[in-house]
């Protein structure tokens, strides 16, 4: 029925580099094709959509700081979805576990301490960053001691840590003197600072480029890393190899949701200062479309961070410009992941006619 | 209390227990027929949102209730046939290209609610399903007003349950439909064609979920709401698990998170201070104590996840 009746798969031995830096591309530019169908059917012209979108996005110096914006915290969800997908810990959970960060990075804010910056700051990110892997910790040790599925326990935390975020917004946190529920301000000096004069660009990206680095060298250069991609390639040659994949597994688990959380922190200390329960539009399920299109590669988790930065920055201008309904951005996202993983069949295997 | 009080609070908790439960048990016996032929469709959220957006639509333009559930299942087959695209012809991973489909479909119904309706103040609703109540069986004391004054999708969702495990285990298709959930080779080996059964499945998964979320916007509510669906199609991935991946043991699974709904919102609307949330996050977190119950004897169909490749 489907079996293609005069061609065979055939695995490649080693794929071509190429084909590492084409494939992306050729799936961005696919997504895009098919997602012009969907605007063209509501009558906008996909052409003038998406000129809306990459100059709303790139288009002057104010566009491009409000990208970096975007990228700040999609960088940071893109880095751990790929730690984790590397391991095989299927964590969707990156959304609830940047709640999490942010509403550790709110706690501690509100009790305005009399800290310095350098002191407050720091501080910030640390409670960020544990509040986070304290969450996926849960589903991480679920998988690895008691076979809980991690796709379900990551995706189901994500609704309770939402809930609880919006039960403490409208009860003790509730600050008076707004109409929808918001926490008080944080603290002026756990405020990140500013980085580029004139716009809303934070201290945060800095985290972002660090956290690029670090899976960097993590995946390339340490023992664990390699035990991190055992695991993931075949847990049972990786035990037979005396890794203890329960143990990765756990450790992944409190790395991968811990840089989750430096991004709800960023949220907090360098864009709103206060919490409010929409603080993310989705970035932890987007980390998951761009670990996917960066082929779980350092640089490739970048590039296509910055790519949906674009796309998500660029279609708030598109959506009013031309009245385009803001979820076209989702639809992006959903159809270049779904592009990108049928584009991976012909990374891992080439098409041969069989004679 | 009064004993009246009390047994008209029974009659009314247990009668919307079971409503509640009707669009866990489609979803639910939909995600069962998927896993038992080796796949996980974890586009179960989005395909249930996409139900819940057609079944509305189509209601809102041509005022009939059954067209609009119509559309909603031919549109969650559509959605089973992408997913068994990428799962069966191309045999890539499930986990992602699930995730990808509900991404996708998440981003369309909205796109879509949008593009047709707009954003008004006051969202359009439709007449919804009034109940059915089964001549004669319906005065019953105590019994009628439980079981026979439902929705008649409650009726068809709770009577699939039977059904789905009778095709499951009396049937040839049941018996193939497991051999390619378990071992396809040797199901190919005794000339099952194993794609064709696996895009089977995935139409009538498709289909029920489609069903599913048309509950929500046709029975629940008389609208589509944002956050419709709510994780319930997560839910159903677990309550699958829970199960067994037996269609009977669905039916307490979905009655007992049906009641911790039913619950949640009795209490949201009591006058108990404390946040509703709390009681919005009730399922879910009685979802994951109940799968770390269950993980350890839980028995996956043995080629779950894996895709087939004919030599």
């Amino acid at each position: 029925m489907i079996s293609l009746p005069k061609f065979k798969l055939e695995k490649r031995e080693t794929p071509p580099f190429w084909f590492q830096v084409l494939m992306p591309l050729l799936a961005v530019v696919i997504a895009l094709a098919i997602s012009a169908i969907f605007l063209a059917i509501i009558g906008k012209n996909p052409f003038l959509a998406f000129y809306n979108m990459f100059m709303g996005a790139l288009g002057n110096k104010f566009a491009i700081t409000e990208t970096l914006v975007k990228a700040t915290p999609l960088i940071l969800t893109g880095v751990a979805v790929a730690i984790a997908f590397k391991a095989k810990y299927w964590n969707i959970g990156a959304e609830g576990q940047l709640y999490a960060g942010a509403l550790a990075a709110t706690w501690l804010g509100i009790m305005h301490l009399p800290l310095p910056a350098v002191i407050y700051i720091p501080l910030e990110i640390a409670v960020g960053f544990i509040a986070g892997a304290l969450w996926s910790l849960i589903a991480g040790y679920l998988k690895a001691k008691m076979q809980v599925d991690d796709v379900v326990t990551t995706l189901l935390m994500n609704f309770i840590m939402i809930y609880i975020v919006q039960a403490i917004l409208n009860g003790p946190w509730r600050n008076p003197k707004t109409m929808y529920p918001s926490s008080v301000p944080i603290a002026k000096n756990a405020n990140f600072p500013k980085i580029i004069p004139n716009s809303r660009v934070h201290a945060g990206i800095l985290l972002s480029i660090l956290a690029i680095f670090f899976m960097y060298f993590l995946i390339r250069k340490t023992k664990l890393g390699f035990e991190i991609k055992a695991t993931g390639a075949n847990p049972k040659a990786a035990h037979f190899l005396g890794i203890n994949t329960v143990k990765t597994i756990i450790i992944v688990s409190i790395i991968s949701g811990g840089i989750a959380g430096l991004a709800g922190v960023g949220e907090v200390c360098g864009v709103h200062y206060h919490l409010i329960s929409g603080i993310s539009p989705g970035y932890g399920y987007s980390g998951i479309v761009i670990a996917m299109l960066g082929g779980l590669n350092t640089i490739g988790v970048l590039l296509a961070a910055l790519y949906f930065a674009v796309v998500i920055n660029g279609a708030q201008i598109m959506s009013v410009n031309m009245h385009i309904p803001i979820f076209i951005s989702d639809v992006i996202q959903g159809i270049t992941l779904l592009v990108m993983l049928a584009m991976l069949l012909f990374f891992e295997y080439r098409i041969r006619r069989v004679k | 209390m009064s004993i009246a009080a009390v047994s008209s609070f029974v009659i009314w908790f247990i009668s919307a227990t079971i409503r509640m439960a009707t669009p866990l048990v489609l979803a639910t016996i939909g995600e069962t027929f998927a896993e038992r032929a080796g796949i996980l469709n974890l586009g179960i959220e989005g395909t249930m949102l996409m139900g819940a957006l057609t079944g509305f639509l189509v209601t809102y333009f041509t005022k009939s209730l059954w067209l609009g559930v119509l559309m909603a299942a031919v549109v969650g087959l559509l959605f089973g046939l992408l997913m068994a695209f990428f799962a069966v012809t191309l045999g890539v991973n499930q986990h992602v290209s699930g995730l990808g489909i509900t991404i996708f479909a998440t981003g369309l119904a909205y796109y879509t609610y949008r593009a047709v309706i707009g954003s008004p103040t006051v969202p359009p609703s439709i007449k919804a399903f009034s109940t059915l109540k089964i001549p004669l069986l319906w005065k019953i004391p105590v019994l009628g007003p439980i079981f026979f004054n439902q929705y008649a999708l409650t009726y068809i969702a709770f009577l699939l349950v039977p059904l789905s495990s009778y095709v499951i285990f009396k049937t040839t298709f049941g018996l193939s439909l497991r051999a390619v959930g378990e071992n396809p080779e040797s199901a190919d080996a005794v000339g099952i064609n194993v794609y064709k059964i696996r895009y089977i499945s995935m139409i009538i998964a498709g289909t029920l979920m489609g069903v599913a979320g048309s509950f929500f916007t046709l029975c629940e509510f008389n609208m589509f709401l944002y956050n419709i669906v709510g994780g319930r199609g997560w839910v159903a991935i677990a309550l699958v698990i829970f199960a067994n991946w037996m269609p009977w043991k669905v039916l307490g699974g979905a009655l007992f998170f049906g009641g911790i709904d039913v619950l949640g919102l009795r209490l949201q609307s009591s006058a108990i201070k404390i946040p509703y949330q709390i009681y919005l996050m009730l399922p879910y977190l009685f979802t994951i104590i109940v799968l770390i119950l269950v993980a350890r004897n839980a028995s996956y169909p043995a080629a779950l996840l894996k895709p087939y490749r004919r030599e």
